[in-house]
């Protein structure tokens, strides 16, 4: 309808050999120290938080009543804790849980708010402004609260609830992009191709919209991953999450954090490791959104489009 | 033209305050509901030593209006014909919801302002700094700082910032920064000492605060700047003769203001949150100390209460984004 | 206007082997430009050929990821290498920038009349009250109606061609010595383009300052410039007084890029084959060589300097060569003569592809962003009426706005319209199932005009193709026989299958579209601008692709575009819309000769060819203003707002103009027909 600008053509890449999408998300990971970093960073991580275990014959509720509180040493490795309980493998199973949790919240949050708000966005009319309603009835609330009022209910039923309630409180801002995207979506030409051509809606969502939004998918869901690891460790160390004798990471800075100065050991290792995690995700996030996100080109690239994990560890 | 513009601002405004009231009404029922449901209050009375007779118990219960052999319609009703007329009913321990209400926000509130206003400011200029300075040394240094800010949480980073002080005051040998409470109870002298007593209470909850704050608004606002950086009216201002650094004050920084706007709604509810925790690791006797007390106690009440102030804020600090965003951008203003 | 002579003053703008490269990638590699006061200098050159790289640099305004090396003395200043702060003293008072998209050129934020003052305010120690008069007289001066009142608006209260205006007026309010105007007019429409160039031509004349014009528009280059430079992979290839060049090139690339351009009269373009060059990857030799028919060993073994008299400069060895043999374009191109079977049948016996009659369709205007409520309605069409009959081409020709593509995706609907009647192969839309529906679906296909969004960046080519074909039903076998075939049909090869759009050029991508809307063996195929988003040299290899497939397939095209050359050149018959309306359809021939409507005619007389000496020398019907909203409907004729005529008329005439609307193929009241001389 409108007279175009100058063609935004770009030569022909006659390339000796096509270069694949992949192939060029690859080489610009590769070339984002931090992506690198957090990447290996991450991997350390689950090595150490799967493998770990198996170095010591420690387990994370032995109690050894011959060292309370004992400094790092040969037989106890990061020390023990005021019951004489093996610190190392008390904060590797924490970090396992904390992983656990954050990996199963990122997963079901994001394909909810994929769902949804695609759903929205495509269908438009009533279906988008019950969904916004309900997304921001959601919001209205920080999600802390209702999981704090939530959580004494679900104590016998154990973390898998509490995965539940942090991935219902943790879709909406996902949603909300994802729908203003498959908005600016269905305006493009190949979409109406395809509706113009008879497509079935549904089979337009998930063969055309979904696709086209999944590289901002990938790199919210990692930073997802971060974000409910801190939302996991805030609402455990007051009590409203993960629950004796289970532990986690938050639990476990709640039961050191008070000894820190003297003990640092059972305050440290486990803080440590859990900013190190985020930390690393974080630079894993923003290396793939420099990867994957075609609009961060040579000169803007590292552009953001959202939050990072400050905003989402909140709800 | 102008007058048009304005009016339509004000239709504009007055809608979405008319949704956040429909907003606002389901959400304090939904919490209502919620925390009724979820919180055992009878529980909470049985469990006293010694045991009180069950009576007692009863009557305690509707006297408050938390009694669950009443239909829980009821007790909503019942409840909100209260809450209308400003009676937010009673906390567990018989104390008035309105009360404890009313010494808290103030608290909270103080915390809540200085936080936002330092960290938001702190934020901006640290983004604009960096995205001017792209890849240089100086934009590596702030960026890798807002990542390790943005990958500790909020409790983390009070506990974490509690430990410092600890051990500077041990090194010291006397109390250089003191972090618990507001003031040091008992305290007497001259109204400057009471105000520096504050201020050096205030320091350490505001900053935990403050510093999360502005490493997200530095990315945000970083990112914006970049796009901005890179746009054709920035270029068009140095065609006219503008140098580069007049044209990305004039033209660049109020240009990419915009769309912070946005962000400054969503950053609410992270921000109250986090001082839930800080107030709590501080000891400071604000709405977030209160609620996880409250929960702790089974008090419905007070914890609805709660839920209606950070509902409030949410919905008041969204509302403040609009209207920010239409005095910053004239394309609102006139659409 | 006349060339200066060259030793008559020192030039105002010199540039000496410039040199760009970004992040190791040359953009530009060895430009020499020289311009003297009151002078045109007209730089050509398709998307990707460093023209608007050269301009700025001249304003030393490129990013900082750019290496500059060479010489730019603007009146005796060396720029390359001055710091910002003596730049910006140059920058706005000695020279001074027209930007391309008038949009995204002005600080949104700020008023438009503060951005003017601003740029006075910069070079002269004058107040503030006495810059926003400046700035109002400024405006004044390039044609906003009512400048006091508008100086206070923002630019997004500006319509496309207002902003442009503005940009100039921000130009000259410094009385530059020259001005450099970077596509000016490309994103603004025909006779927008008009007004914005009478506007640059006054504003240059009042200054006296040298131009610098950049850009792909042929036409637009013809009609103003005195002297052409065309640059080709970031160098000038040829260089010559405007006449000259376009009546005698002497370097391929002009010859085919000249030859690609429709113009009334030439059934046959000269595409350019192959995509210009990734200049990281420059062939050893000429750059153009891999392209050129003409070239030979001498061509990939060095490259040539820009030679020849001052007069008439080339970079190519094979220049006095075609000189001295005095070589057209399809000599240097071969072009398969399309065969010219023109149908015999006359046209009243053909069945109907299309009909449309009376089409409607209303948009509710809301205000508000979540529950918002009607406040008036868009009349987006508002009565097209349109014919196609088998193996025939309808030009749909109108300006943004216009309702064109809203008619398409009524029609393409295949719904019943909100008023009217549309009748695709015979079925009133109004009356089928569903079944039916799906069926014609398969009858009628759309190419769009953007060929990056309208191909799935994440599908590979072979699934694109296939998605009209699946939607129809049809079976794995034959989706895979037809893939290669579609293919090969529209000049790709059948490997291409497993690539992705991305890897592909603009020409290539919308063969791929054209592939896909093929697929399923339709009637009628819409299409949506199919070239416009494509450089000249690629798109006269769609128009020959296009042309070739009608009769190969006998189809009928439904072809919308803004560029009346082009329609000249692919249709049969025309159909012109002015808000909604159909105002004029006909025969190609007769509408183009003869328009009758008055909307018609300031078209065409908008539309710059390429050809300097017609193009000066032809009488213009400007304009005025831009065409109105479509929220206040016209009771009677729509173009009263902006009509030659109607400015002519006694009161009862136009009495009837405002109140009655006017029906038939020529949609006025009071048609008067002009002849067009075939400029």
């Amino acid at each position: 309808m409108t007279i175009t600008a100058t063609p935004p053509e770009t030569a022909a890449p006659e390339a000796p050999e096509p270069t694949g999408r992949t192939r060029v998300a690859l080489r610009r990971f590769a070339a984002s120290t931090n992506a690198v970093v957090g990447a290996a960073a991450l991997l350390l991580l689950f090595l150490l938080a799967f493998g770990g275990p198996y170095l010591t014959h420690w387990s994370h509720t032995d109690i050894d009543y011959s060292a309370l509180r004992q400094a790092p040493s040969a037989t106890h490795w990061w020390g023990t804790n005021r019951i004489g309980q093996d610190v190392y493998a008390q904060v590797l199973h924490g970090l396992q849980k904390s992983l656990l949790i954050g990996l199963l919240v990122a997963l079901f949050a994001t394909v909810l708010a994929s769902v949804v708000g695609a759903c929205a966005g495509y269908f438009g009319g009533w279906t988008d402004r019950l969904v916004t309603f309900f997304i921001d009835l959601l919001l209205v609330f920080p999600a802390f609260l209702i999981i704090a009022i939530v959580s004494p209910r679900l104590r016998d039923t154990g973390w898998l609830a509490f995965v539940g309630l942090l991935a219902v409180f943790g879709w909406m801002i996902t949603a909300r992009v994802v729908r203003s995207m498959t908005r600016s979506l269905k305006e493009r030409d190949f979409v109406r191709a395809a509706e113009l051509m008879g497509v079935h809606p549904l089979r337009i969502i998930f063969r055309h919209i979904l696709p086209n939004v999944s590289s901002f998918l990938i790199v919210d869901a990692t930073i997802a991953v971060g974000g409910a690891v801190m939302s996991e460790t805030g609402l455990s160390y007051f009590g409203f999450g993960v629950q004796p004798p289970d532990v986690s990471l938050g639990t476990l800075i709640a039961d050191g954090s008070g000894a820190a100065v003297t003990y640092p050991w059972m305050f440290f290792f486990a803080a440590g490791l859990l900013v190190v995690f985020v930390l690393a995700v974080n630079f894993l996030g923003d290396g793939l959104r420099d990867a994957l996100d075609p609009t961060s080109g040579q000169h803007r690239r590292r552009r953001r489009r959202k939050g990072t994990t400050h905003d989402r560890a909140a709800r | 033209m102008r007058r048009i513009a304005s009016r339509t601002v004000l239709a504009y405004l007055t809608k979405r305050l008319g949704y956040y009231a429909v907003l606002l009404a389901v959400a304090v029922f939904l919490s209502y509901v919620l925390s009724s449901l979820a919180l055992s209050p009878r529980g909470y009375f049985e469990g006293r030593q010694p045991p009180p007779p069950a009576s007692s118990v009863e009557a305690q219960l509707t006297a408050l209006g938390i009694n669950d052999h009443t239909p829980l319609m009821d007790r909503f009703t019942t409840w909100a014909s209260h809450a209308v007329r400003g009676d937010l009913g009673r906390t567990i321990d018989s104390g008035s919801v309105g009360e404890e209400f009313g010494r808290r926000i103030g608290v909270s509130l103080r915390l809540l302002l200085a936080g936002t206003a330092l960290g938001t400011l702190a934020g901006i200029l640290a983004g604009a700094w960096g995205a001017v300075r792209q890849y240089r040394f100086s934009d590596r240094a702030v960026t890798l700082f807002a990542f390790l800010l943005l990958s500790t949480p909020t409790f983390l980073l009070a506990v974490l910032l509690k430990i410092g002080a600890m051990r500077l005051n041990q090194s010291a040998g006397s109390e250089l920064i003191a972090f618990t409470g507001e003031k040091t109870p008992g305290l007497t002298g001259s109204t400057a000492t009471l105000l520096g007593d504050r201020a050096i209470h205030l320091l350490l909850p505001t900053l935990s605060i403050a510093l999360g704050t502005a490493a997200a608004y530095s990315r945000y606002q970083r990112g914006t700047m970049l796009d901005v950086l890179g746009s054709d009216f920035l270029r068009t201002a140095r065609a006219k003769g503008l140098t580069r650094g007049r044209a990305v004050l004039k033209h660049g920084l109020r240009t990419a203001l915009v769309p912070m706007s946005t962000f400054f709604a969503y950053g609410f509810l992270a921000l109250f949150t986090g001082a839930a925790f800080t107030e709590k690791i501080f000891g400071w006797h604000g709405m977030g100390s209160w609620f996880i007390d409250a929960i702790g106690k089974s008090d419905v009440n007070s914890v609805v209460a709660v839920n209606v102030f950070a509902a409030v804020m949410v919905l008041l600090s969204g509302f403040l984004a609009d209207v920010l965003h239409a005095a910053l951008d004239p394309r609102v203003r006139t659409s | 206007m006349t060339a200066p002579h060259a030793d008559a003053d020192p030039p105002v703008l010199d540039i000496t082997g410039l040199h760009v490269d970004f992040d190791g990638a040359p953009a530009v590699r060895g430009v020499d430009l020289a311009l003297r006061r009151g002078e045109v200098l007209g730089l050509v050159g398709e998307s990707g050929s460093g023209k608007s790289t050269v301009a700025l640099a001249a304003m030393g305004l490129l990013p900082r990821t750019a290496r500059v090396r060479g010489s730019v003395r603007a009146g005796g200043t060396e720029l390359i290498g001055a710091g910002d702060r003596e730049l910006s003293r140059l920058r706005g008072r000695r020279m001074a920038m027209v930007f391309q998209d008038p949009l995204s050129a002005l600080t949104p934020v700020h008023r438009v009349g503060d951005q003017i003052a601003e740029a006075v305010r910069t070079h002269q120690d004058v107040g503030r009250v006495h810059a926003r008069r400046r700035a109002v007289e400024l405006l004044d001066l390039v044609g906003i109606p009512d400048p006091e009142h508008r100086s206070r608006a923002y630019p997004h209260e500006f319509s496309g061609g207002m902003r442009q205006r503005a940009m100039i007026a921000m130009a000259i309010a410094n009385d530059p010595d020259v001005i450099l105007a970077d596509e000016p007019t490309t994103a603004l429409d025909v006779t927008v383009q008009a007004q914005v160039l009478e506007v640059l031509r006054t504003a240059q004349r009042e200054t006296g300052a040298a131009l610098l014009l950049v850009s792909h528009d042929l036409g637009v280059i013809a009609g103003m410039a005195d002297r052409v430079a065309v640059m080709y992979a970031g160098r000038i290839v040829e260089s010559a007084p405007a006449p000259e060049l376009f009546a005698a090139p002497r370097m391929p690339y002009t010859m085919g890029l000249l030859g690609a351009v429709p113009r009334p009269g030439s059934r046959v373009l000269t595409p350019v084959p192959g995509a210009p060059p990734e200049l990281r990857l420059l062939p050893r030799g000429c750059a153009f060589a891999p392209r050129c028919p003409l070239a030979d060993d001498t061509c990939r073994t060095a490259e040539p300097e820009l030679a020849g008299p001052e007069e008439h400069r080339t970079a190519c060895v094979k220049a006095p060569e075609i000189a001295a043999r005095d070589l057209a374009a399809t000599d240097v191109y071969p072009v398969d003569e399309p065969a010219p079977v023109r149908a015999v049948t006359p046209r009243g016996e053909l069945p109907a592809v299309l009909r449309v009659e009376g089409l409607t369709k209303t948009f509710p205007l809301l205000k508000g962003a979540a529950f918002g409520r009607r406040v008036g309605s868009v009349h987006a069409v508002d009565g097209v009426d349109l014919d196609i009959r088998r193996g025939e081409t309808l030009g749909l020709v109108g300006e943004s706005g216009s309702g064109k593509s809203t008619t398409l995706l009524e029609i393409l609907r295949l719904a019943a319209p909100e008023a009217g009647e549309v009748e695709v192969l015979g079925h009133r839309t109004s009356e089928l199932t569903k079944r039916q529906i799906k069926a014609l679906r398969g009858s009628v296909q759309i190419v769009f005009q953007d060929p990056m969004a309208s191909l799935d960046p994440r599908q590979p080519v072979g699934e694109i193709v296939a998605e009209p074909l699946r939607a129809q039903g049809a079976d794995r076998g034959a989706v895979a026989r037809r893939i290669p075939e579609l293919l090969r049909l529209v000049g790709l090869e059948a490997a291409h299958a497993a690539r992705f759009p991305h890897e592909f050029s603009g020409g290539q991508r919308q063969r791929i579209g054209i592939a896909r809307a093929l697929a399923v063996e339709p009637r009628l195929l819409v299409l949506d601008e199919p070239v416009s988003a494509l450089d000249v040299s690629v798109q006269a290899g769609i128009l020959n692709l296009l042309r070739r497939l009608k009769d190969e397939l006998g189809l009928a095209y439904l072809f919308v575009s803004h560029d009346l050359s082009v329609v000249r050149h692919i249709a049969d018959r025309v159909s012109v819309m002015y808000l909604g309306r159909t105002v004029e359809s006909g025969a190609v021939e007769e509408v183009f000769a003869r328009p009758r409507h008055p909307y018609t005619q300031a078209l065409l007389s908008a539309v710059p060819v390429p050809d300097p000496v017609a193009e000066r020398s032809r009488s213009r019907v400007l304009l005025a203003g831009d065409p109105p909203s479509a929220v206040l409907r016209a009771e009677g004729c729509g173009f009263v707002g902006r009509c030659p005529v109607y400015a002519g008329l006694g009161a009862g005439d136009r009495a009837r103009c405002a109140g009655e609307r006017p029906v038939g193929e020529v949609a006025c009241h009071f048609p008067q027909p002009r002849p067009f001389p075939a400029a």
